[in-house]
């Protein structure tokens, strides 16, 4: 495989861990806009035990996984205190917290970045993704589940029918919260570097839209949302130099263009992301879409029984 | 008559400065049906919100089986056998109406190893056939799989009440279950309740329609303004003349019993 692709299937598969470790909280109804913050301390804990003490991945990445956790249970009780856009503004200042910190520590490098001893190769990230995607499955699926969506649906009820949400909602910013630091363990040794910059609020705030405009009622959204998003502007960045060329055809240029500029990618994608929020506010992915297409199986099949 | 099964005790709440009940004491007994009626604003649904601990009363006591329930946080009383619909419905709308059902037996199913296990990813899990089971007896068996947003009203209604009841409680506390239903559905509610009622489940019913009340329940408090100014059989509440007054204003209270006075002498 070319080294193009295995990056992007590296990217790929961390992004979709990414992604769930946000995807819980939000459907519980705890907007997280913190996960940079989540990612960076998954992936400079990984770092750091394997560029000090030469420990091996698995441990490394699981260390990480397990700082950003616990990181993430320790906040969630006062963070989740907050409602609305100020559990939006306190889940940001967190990610804001962690970067200054790292920036300012010399252990970590500060801003000169860290490199990675252990690199590992695309199919790593890929097998992690599909297990951390059936765990996601499984979890939904269970009445945890179940009581993660009614906290999302209606607080006062789900209370009122015996479930401890304040208990839901710290598991699932906690369980969210490592998967973030998985994702970014991940990325320390696909990527043989960190350095803070690449953790920015930006970070944050795609990773969510990946979430919203995926949906957020299924498993499957965040699926949906991380591959649409991560390989678009892939295929953007082939098809918009066609497109460029075709254009220019048209109007009667003969000589060869040059390249388009490279932020059209960011404005088509910035166009498709509003486009959604109006078509599909609930997200591409719906439950009743799920349940529509189970549905229809199920009928087919028991047509062909008939 | 046997010992109440809930009971309130002197019970006042106010909300800022507006006193919304005030002094109102009153028993269910152990397997009543009890009515709570009164005028729009008259304050039951603000009594269900204290039973149910959605709001702490601010004098008074309320007390399950002779203990007091107030220091209990409003997520145990499900629990201890306390179950309610709401006026407005509340069901959770993107969730299926099984799962809806399923969330009410949460708190007969919420320990560690009920919560890790699937309760609908390998075919159906007895909890989900008891909530489909219980969903078929109330007629509902063929909505189990839809999202609860766009069903009818009167069926989310009755969706309300079946997830109340699969918590199997000891009381069952309804906000108006027959508004916006029709009268067909209302008697199969009617008869609906009566079995619940004679399964054992004392039913509390804050309900407007009279004959509803009358042909269901034995016992009726009736609130005005937030006190209580009748509390007897529901055979003689619709003569009592502070209930008339209530409902009816003061002047059409008189007229309703000289009506009344004069069928008698006729
Ligand atoms: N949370 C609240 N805050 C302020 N006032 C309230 C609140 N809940 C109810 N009330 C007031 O209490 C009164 C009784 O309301 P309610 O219990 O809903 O009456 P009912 O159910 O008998 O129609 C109303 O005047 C209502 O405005
Ligand atoms: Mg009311």
């Amino acid at each position: 495989m070319s080294g193009y692709w295995a990056g992007i299937l590296s990217i790929l598969a961390i992004n979709v861990i990414f992604a769930y470790g946000i995807f819980l909280p939000v459907a519980t109804g705890q907007l997280n806009l913190g996960g940079a913050g989540f990612q960076a301390l998954g992936a400079y804990t990984a770092a750091y035990l394997s560029a000090m003490f030469g420990l091996p991945v698995p441990v490394t990445v699981g260390v990480g996984m397990v700082v950003a956790g616990v990181v993430g249970f320790l906040i969630a009780f006062p963070i989740l205190r907050t409602r609305g856009v100020y559990l939006v503004l306190a889940t940001f200042a967190f990610a804001e917290v962690v970067a200054g910190t790292i920036l300012n520590s010399e252990t970590l490098g500060g801003a000169m970045g860290m490199s990675v001893p252990a690199f590992i190769d695309w199919e790593i990230p890929v097998i992690v993704a599909g297990f951390v995607t059936l765990f996601v499955f499984y979890l939904m699926s269970t009445r945890f589940g179940l009581t993660m969506r009614a906290t999302h649906d209606d607080e006062v009820v789900t209370d009122l029918m015996g479930v401890n949400i304040r208990m839901v909602q710290v598991c699932a910013f906690a369980i969210g919260g490592a998967l973030a630091g998985l994702a970014g363990g991940l990325y320390a040794h696909s990527f043989s570097f960190v350095e803070i910059q690449s953790f920015n609020a930006l970070v944050s705030i795609y990773v969510l839209l990946y979430v919203l405009l995926g949906g957020t009622q299924t498993a499957w959204g965040p699926l949906a949302g991380a591959a649409f998003f991560t390989l678009l502007p892939e295929l953007l960045r082939t098809v918009l130099p066609q497109v460029k060329s075709f254009l220019a055809a048209l109007v009667g240029i003969e000589e060869p263009v040059g390249p388009p500029d490279d932020s059209w990618r960011f404005v088509i994608l910035g166009a498709l992301t509003i486009a959604m929020m109006v078509l599909r506010p609930e997200g591409l992915i719906t439950r009743t879409m799920i349940e529509r297409l189970r549905f229809r199986r199920s009928s087919s099949a028991r047509e062909q029984v008939a | 008559m046997s010992a109440p099964l809930l009971s309130l005790h002197a019970v006042s709440k106010n909300f800022g400065g507006l006193a919304v009940i005030t002094d109102v004491s009153f028993e269910v007994p152990q397997g009543s049906r009890t009515a709570l009626i009164g005028p729009n604003g008259a304050g039951k649904t603000t009594v269900f919100n204290l039973i149910s601990g959605v709001f702490a009363p601010s004098e008074g006591e309320i007390r399950l089986e002779g203990q007091s329930i107030d220091a209990l946080p409003s997520r145990s009383r499900i629990g201890l056998g306390v179950a309610r619909s709401f006026q407005n419905i509340r069901l959770m709308p993107h969730l299926s109406v099984v799962e809806n059902v399923m969330l009410g037996q949460q708190a007969r199913a919420g320990n560690l190893a009920g919560m890790l296990t699937p309760i609908s990813l390998f075919g159906r899990s007895k909890w989900r056939r008891e909530a489909e089971d219980l969903l078929d007896r109330m007629g509902l068996s063929t909505y189990p799989g839809e999202v609860v947003a766009t069903l009818p009203y009167g069926i989310r209604k009755k969706i309300e009440v079946v997830r109340a009841l699969v918590a199997k409680p000891k009381i069952l506390l309804l906000d108006e279950p027959a508004a916006g239903l029709n009268n067909t559905e209302t008697a199969n509610l009617r008869d609906f309740l009566m079995t619940i009622s004679q399964s054992g489940v004392t039913l509390l019913v804050v309900e407007h329609d009279m004959s509803l009340v009358r042909s269901l329940c034995d016992h009726a408090v009736v609130l005005n303004f937030g006190r209580k100014i009748y509390d007897g059989s529901t055979r003689t509440v619709q003569d009592d003349p502070a209930v008339l007054e209530a409902y009816l204003g003061t002047r059409q209270a008189e007229k309703a019993r000289t009506h009344a006075e004069a069928d008698h002498v006729a």
